[in-house]
């Protein structure tokens, strides 16, 4: 029955959070789960680090404006979200969404929509380290359009 | 009033702070971002408008129309790329 956000820079357990998030709640038939870690290419480089950047007290109240937005619109019991910042390097954790409900659908649609909202929503910023020197990366305007899908128009990606 | 003011991300790196307190008579986020471009140098270059900045006020995601109030916290930021 909780809905909770933690921006952090230590690492996290998936199963602990999983068990946790639906411990003693026995209405509870369904966990989806979705894992953001670090890959070791983008956009043609490789890459060896990156630095998250975030905005404290924005980043929680943009991601608890959003599971309010979630739990109007999907069934679900509660949602759990977690966001690491600081140095990350290849094969690293950085996001993990969860959430639970009575039956699948629910959590499915519930816990892509949240990813899809904090893609371009939440106040994070990645900057890779590559051979060809540290950058700052570019937001897709792919995320926009996956945000679009739920009916909520994002410009993230765009210059005015 | 006064404004606390807050860069992040590549803003920040050009600014070169993340934050200051200004006093300022500007009475929407555009009028003050236009003061901010008059200061000229990297204020000018990474705020100019055009450019892909997005801004919160008091922590929510606003655009240029969104009115400044007495001790508000306004935020400069490029899109962000988190998840």
């Amino acid at each position: 029955m909780s809905f909770t956000v933690s921006i952090q820079t230590q690492d996290f357990d998936v199963s602990q959070e999983l068990a946790a998030l639906r411990a003693g709640d026995a209405r509870v038939g369904a966990v989806c789960s979705f894992l953001g870690t670090v890959r070791e290419r983008n956009d043609g480089s490789s890459v060896a680090s990156m630095e998250l950047e975030h905005y404290p007290g924005m980043t929680e109240k943009s991601i608890s404006a959003m599971m309010d937005e979630a739990k109007k619109r999907f069934d679900i019991f509660a949602a759990r979200v977690i966001h690491r910042v600081g140095l990350l390097h290849p094969e690293d954790q950085i996001v993990f969404v969860a959430v639970t409900s009575a039956h699948r659908g629910e959590s499915f649609k519930a816990c892509e929509f949240l990813m899809d909202y904090l893609k371009t929503q939440a106040p994070f910023w990645k900057k890779e380290v590559t051979p060809e020197g540290a950058r700052w990366v570019d937001a897709r305007v792919s995320d926009d359009q996956a945000l679009a899908r739920w009916g909520i128009k994002a410009s993230n990606s765009v210059a005015p | 009033m006064n404004v606390t003011l807050k860069y992040f991300a590549s803003i920040r790196e050009a600014i070169g702070q993340g934050s200051e307190s200004v006093s300022t008579q500007a009475a929407t986020l555009k009028a003050l971002r236009d003061e901010l471009i008059a200061r000229g140098g990297a204020y000018a270059e990474v705020l100019a408008h055009g450019r892909a900045v997005r801004m919160a006020l008091n922590q929510d995601l606003c655009d240029e129309s969104a009115v400044l109030t007495e001790g508000c916290e306004v935020a400069f930021f490029p899109p962000v790329t988190g998840g």
